[in-house]
């Protein structure tokens, strides 16, 4: 079973080796850096970056579904009849959107550590915990994404009139199905140019995980900066790549938009 | 013939519908419950954990850190404020090459993360060291505190230069033509009829910018500055106490709430002439 696993790693290694922007077969680094510090393999820093640059747009991959999801849920609880829901969620979004992404990145890594080793401590475990970075870095991003994709929600949720709500229930749809058949798709049209702000936001605080030791674009490049004492050239690399995943995301919300917009009336 | 002899007795209205416990009402209980939990655990950890020499090594420390942060945000804020005027008028002007300009300077500082251009300054131009030293600048980029103002400065420029050019873009065209035909001058139209407007429409960005900046100073600690964050850093790096990083949580939460509602009241108050 473990061979099978170690297979399909193996595979998707291959895949991911493949189709890598700088240093795969067709890489940038590969065709344009040959024998500069930038070189893929022992010889430069072009490998170790474009690991990084894998790390920080899968963080930033798996981050927005968690985000989204949670940001859904509070923007609900946002609009709900019960006043201790709309109250627990309006705590949420006052205490997350007002730290700074840095602190809660602390709280969330330091924190969890101490809590787990609590736990394992009263389980009878002994022995030094060490959280993963990409996790910690996933849920504090993922919750404040959350805090702020529950506001842009909630006012999107505000720009649908009730009709919708009710031609719903007329045609028979009970409460999931309007919401997913009718409201959704309305939402997602609405929201996308706030929810496409907010992916910017996410995108730029992946480098805050660097910190707690993510092997990101800016760690690669720190330390291929500390070692060679090149520090302008390949901190102006790391921002070239920041500034690419920008532009790549703005032709992906541009592409998304068209396609969701394809039902309204042409003017 | 039959007479209605009697009224019938008036009657209790019939009792109110029992409200049904729904799924929602559980949630919220639960959700509640969650935060009152944690609040009450919070407090037992610090009362538990409270150590009154800590409190007072600690505590100046973190209220000269808090004066750092403010210092600087509210100077990198301002001097930014300075900085954005050329860009935006550069980014509306019809010179195909300096509204360019312009635009790469907005897009760089907004499409990559400040902890990258905070590193690119401070590490990055001590590659230039020998160079700065020939121009007798190495004085100001040696020191941490003042490449994050110069970082912080430029990266607030370029979003309150898009601030501003919206907000002037906003105001439409009649109000322009309206000052043309009343023979005012381009300038006194700008300044007497456009900003007033455009203004108003800018202030709540505004205010959310400064916020962003208070939650982005903090990554100053990281190069050494001695910020809010950076003490409560170096309280942790000492104690290992995990209470150093809630002090620091509320102090942060206090600042940006009062500043939210200050930015609130202020905005009420300059736009209460629009309330109808």
């Amino acid at each position: 079973m473990s061979g099978f696993f170690s297979a399909i790693a193996e595979a998707v290694s291959a895949f991911l080796g493949f189709i890598d922007p700088l240093c795969g077969p067709a890489g940038l680094f590969r065709w344009f850096a040959e024998g500069t510090l930038l070189a893929c393999g022992d010889a430069g820093w072009g490998d170790e970056i474009a690991v990084g640059f894998l790390v920080t747009a899968s963080l930033a991959v798996a981050t927005l579904p968690v985000g989204l999801l949670l940001g859904f849920f509070i923007a609900l609880a946002k609009q709900s009849q019960e006043r201790s829901l709309r109250l627990s969620a309006d705590i949420y979004t006052t205490i997350f959107r007002g730290l700074p992404e840095l602190l809660t990145l602390f709280i969330v890594y330091y924190g969890l550590q101490i809590l787990v080793q609590n736990l394992l401590s009263a389980l009878g475990y002994q022995g030094a915990i060490e959280i993963n970075a990409f996790f910690a870095g996933m849920i504090a991003l993922g919750v404040v994404f959350s805090a702020y994709c529950s506001e842009v929600l909630l006012s999107a949720f505000k720009a649908i009139p009730r009709g919708q709500y009710e031609a719903g229930y007329a045609l028979g749809l009970h409460h999931g199905r309007t919401m997913r058949l009718v409201i959704l798709p309305q939402l997602i049209r609405v929201a996308l140019p706030g929810l496409g702000n907010l992916w910017m936001a996410l995108l730029k605080d992946t480098a805050l995980v660097s910190v707690v030791g993510l092997t990101d674009i800016l760690r690669q490049t720190g330390i291929a900066a500390r070692v060679t004492k090149e520090a302008f050239l390949f901190y102006s690399i790391a921002c070239a790549l920041f500034l690419v995943l920008a532009f790549l995301s703005s032709l992906a919300f541009s592409a998304i938009e068209s396609r969701v917009k394809r039902s309204e009336v042409r003017r | 013939m039959s007479v209605v002899t009697s009224l019938i007795p008036p009657q209790a209205p019939p009792p109110a519908p029992a409200q049904p416990y729904t799924l929602s009402r559980f949630f919220g209980s639960v959700a509640l419950g969650i935060w009152l939990a944690l609040a009450v655990g919070i407090f037992l950890t610090v009362v538990d954990g409270w150590d009154p020499d800590k409190f007072a090594k600690y505590g100046p420390s973190y209220l000269s850190g808090l004066g750092v942060t403010l210092l600087l945000v509210s100077l990198s804020v301002t001097l930014g404020a300075l900085v954005s005027l050329p860009i935006a008028f550069a980014r509306m002007s019809k010179n195909k090459v300096l509204s360019w300009l312009a635009y790469g300077y907005v897009y760089f500082f907004r499409g990559t993360p400040l902890l990258t251009q905070l590193f690119l300054v401070y590490y990055g131009l001590g590659s230039f060291s020998a160079e700065l030293k020939a121009l007798g600048l190495w004085g100001f980029f040696r020191d941490a505190w003042n490449c994050a103002l110069l970082t912080f400065t430029l990266n607030t420029a370029a979003y309150q230069a898009e601030i501003l050019r919206g907000a002037i873009e906003s105001v439409p065209r009649g109000q322009h033509e309206g000052a043309a035909s009343l023979g005012l001058p381009k300038r006194v139209t700008f300044f007497k009829v456009i900003l007033p407007q455009a203004l108003i429409v800018a202030l709540r960005p505004y205010g959310n910018e400064i916020i962003l900046m208070i939650k982005g100073s903090a990554i100053v600690a990281i190069v050494t500055v001695f910020d809010l964050m950076g003490e409560t850093r170096r309280a942790f790096s000492r104690t290992f106490d995990y209470q150093t990083y809630l002090w620091a949580a509320l102090l942060y939460l206090m600042i940006v709430e009062i500043i939210r509602n200050l930015w609130a009241w202020f905005e009420a108050r300059l736009t209460r002439h629009l309330k109808r």
